[in-house]
């Protein structure tokens, strides 16, 4: 597999409706040449939908689409040259899997030698040499994955798209899957576009994830930001587990919670009503002296769940606001877990206390 | 080492006795239906067979099969036969494909009620839809009337009482079942792979030829086999539509019986039909390795 120039994808206005629904509403995506950009919502978000405009298997109703400096709406979907990997592989029952790996080569006029080759290189990429002359129904959910990427990838396409190619597998193989297809990216190099549902695939693999709910896009940046820094509470809550606290401004830094005031970490941009939203794993059980520089809650313990490699602390504020602190479960942690009743203090830094706006939500 | 282990063989002899119990009420429930098989099929097809080597004295001897070598006419009897089923299978291929394709991409709705529109004729008598083609094609019938008031013929064709007429009738009838089975088949057709022969570079039509229709064949040759056996011993249509001029084995065993009360020369021609038709479905089964299709088994 040589390296092409990758190409950039540029999405513009693009809406898609369904009778009265709207699978896409206003679409604007910019996507880097050779980037890993992966689409993540729940379903009926549109995430699916957007792809298949891409690749040219849903018309839709207006807006430009282009690969590089051309523009690609009106094209038909076999002249786009793209690679696609779907959910169910759909590889060829009635092709052999170097049958199948060289259909995209045939099409395209290579023939023999040269077909071969590229055949056993693409088969070799995906670590499946050897196997060009078993049947599909021979393989396994893992090896059909294989193929179908092989397949997808065998005639250098100039953008691969893959429609949760993994959630058919399960979770071991997936996880490994995940790696794997990472790092066969990173030598290809072609620009990737991948949707999931689900949020730990989208931040284990992505350059920068676009998350869609109710076909928008809500929040399009690199796994980092989308998990510190969610810009509403649509993706706070969609992705990692979340605490939302009912609270309100106190200047642009300062915001009053149950009675107890919080540093933020980031300067509210406007007044009004909003949440303040804590990842329970940045919680921390205060044993000691408060830290100067850190927020701090004191709340009554509710509940202590062990989960193997974690627990799960449920606390109450004054108030009666729920929120819980995950933790390591060592076992000394799991010891000196305070009882139910029990006041706690718990501890999170400034950075972690996120300010989502109600407007924005 | 397991202390917890069974004695050995506790209850086996309980457990096998069940099985045995289970499998004995299985064949309890089929037995009303392999009775009814053995004494409307088999036992009359083995006294036919018995039937056809005795002669008029009752006496054993290859008589009727002698003749059926002697006479040019049965021969041609057969041969017919196999020209009217051949013809009457590719005409219902070359319609019947595009159809079942046609419905098998529809929305559901209109697919349904497609088929609705396919299956009407099988729920009408076959006698009733034989005459009514007979109304149809006559000279002075509908199509020939409209066909010259139109201007597009002048003197009335002859649409009936001729090959013609027997291959319409038996299209008609026949091609439900080729559709359904079609339909099935290409019903069981995952979309994706059509999809991603396009995203892989594939044309509408190529993608079409590389995937769709190899995947239908399974369908399609099952179909094939259906239609055409059942043509081969077609009575009703020949004799009504074909005027006396297509005479096909059916039409000829009962002109055996009806005009020269010949039973054994009958039974003879039934044989051979018979054995015809097992030879031609076992040399289809070993050619085709229908035995994957008819199982249904897919990759």
């Amino acid at each position: 597999m040589t390296r092409r120039a990758a190409v950039p994808i540029a999405v513009r206005a693009l809406c898609k409706t369904y009778g009265k629904v709207l699978a896409l509403n206003d679409v604007e995506l910019d996507v880097r040449g050779g980037e890993f950009l992966t689409l993540l919502g729940p379903s009926g978000s549109g995430k699916t939908t957007l792809l298949m405009v891409l690749a040219g298997f849903i018309r839709p109703d207006q807006g430009s689409l282009k690969f590089g400096d051309d523009e690609v709406i009106r094209l038909a979907p076999h002249k786009r040259d793209i690679g696609m990997v779907f959910q169910n592989y759909a590889l060829f029952p009635h092709m052999d899997v170097a049958t199948n790996v060289a259909f995209p080569l045939k099409l395209r006029g290579v023939k023999g030698a040269d077909q071969q080759r590229r055949v056993e290189v693409a088969l070799q990429t995906v670590q499946l040499e050897g196997y060009g002359a078993r049947r599909i129904d021979e393989l396994s959910g893992g090896q059909r994955q294989r193929v179908a990427l092989a397949r997808a990838i065998v005639f250098e396409p100039r953008i691969v798209l893959m429609d949760e190619p993994l959630s058919a597998l399960d979770k071991q193989l997936r996880e490994r899957m995940q790696i794997e297809l990472r790092q066969l990216h990173e030598k290809l190099g072609t620009t990737t576009i991948y949707v999931t549902h689900d949020q730990r695939e989208a931040l284990t693999m992505s350059d920068r994830i676009a998350v869609i709910s109710g076909g928008r896009i809500m929040q399009l940046d690199t796994p980092q930001v989308i998990y510190e820094q969610p810009k509403n509470r649509f993706v706070a809550e969609f992705i990692g587990e979340s605490t939302f606290l009912k609270a309100e401004l106190d200047g642009a830094e300062l915001c009053r919670c149950a009675g107890q005031v919080l540093r933020l970490g980031r300067a509210a941009s406007a007044r009004g009503p909003g949440v303040v939203m804590l990842r329970p794993e940045r919680l921390r059980i205060l044993q000691g002296e408060a830290g100067g520089t850190e927020n701090m809650l004191t709340a009554r313990v509710v509940n202590t769940i062990y989960q193997g490699d974690s627990f799960l602390l449920q606390a109450q504020l004054a108030d009666g606001t729920a929120l819980s602190a995950r933790g390591m479960a060592g076992q000394g942690s799991l010891a000196s877990l305070p009882g139910v009743g029990a006041q706690v203090r718990l501890s999170f830094s400034v950075a972690d206390t996120v300010w989502l706006a109600d407007a924005a939500a | 080492m397991n202390r917890f282990a069974p004695s050995p063989g506790a209850n086996a002899a309980g457990l096998r006795r069940d099985d045995s119990v289970e499998r004995l009420a299985l064949f309890a429930l089929s037995a009303p239906a392999l009775l009814l098989v053995l004494v409307t099929m088999i036992a009359p097809v083995a006294w036919l067979f018995g039937l056809s080597f005795l002669d008029d004295a009752g006496s054993v001897s290859l008589e009727h099969y002698r003749r059926m070598i002697d006479q040019p006419s049965y021969g041609r009897t057969f041969l017919v036969t196999f020209q009217v089923s051949l013809l009457t299978t590719a005409i219902c291929i070359a319609a019947g494909y595009p159809l079942a394709y046609a419905v098998s991409q529809m929305p559901t709705r209109a697919a349904n009620l497609c088929l609705i529109l396919v299956l009407l004729p099988f729920w009408t008598s076959l006698l009733v839809r034989t005459y009514a083609w007979l109304v149809l094609l006559q000279r002075k019938g509908l199509i020939n009337e409209w066909g010259i008031r139109l201007g597009w013929w002048d003197e009335p064709l002859a649409l009936v009482h001729n090959m013609t007429g027997t291959l319409i009738g038996m299209v008609h009838i026949m091609l439900p079942f080729l559709v359904l089975p079609l339909l099935g088949a290409m019903r069981a057709i995952d979309a994706d792979y059509q999809k991603a022969a396009a995203s892989l570079g594939a044309s509408p039509m190529r993608a079409f030829w590389s995937v769709f229709f190899p995947l239908s064949m399974p369908g399609l040759l099952a179909g094939t086999l259906i239609v055409f056996i059942l043509c081969l011993g077609f009575y009703v249509t020949p004799a009504v539509l074909g005027g006396g001029k297509v005479i096909m084995v059916s039409n000829h065993i009962a002109n055996d019986i009806e005009l020269f009360f010949n039973w054994g020369a009958a039974s003879a021609l039934g044989v051979v039909l018979l054995v015809l038709t097992l030879a031609f479905l076992f040399v289809a089964v070993r050619l085709l390795r229908l035995d994957k299709v008819l199982g249904g088994v897919h990759g």
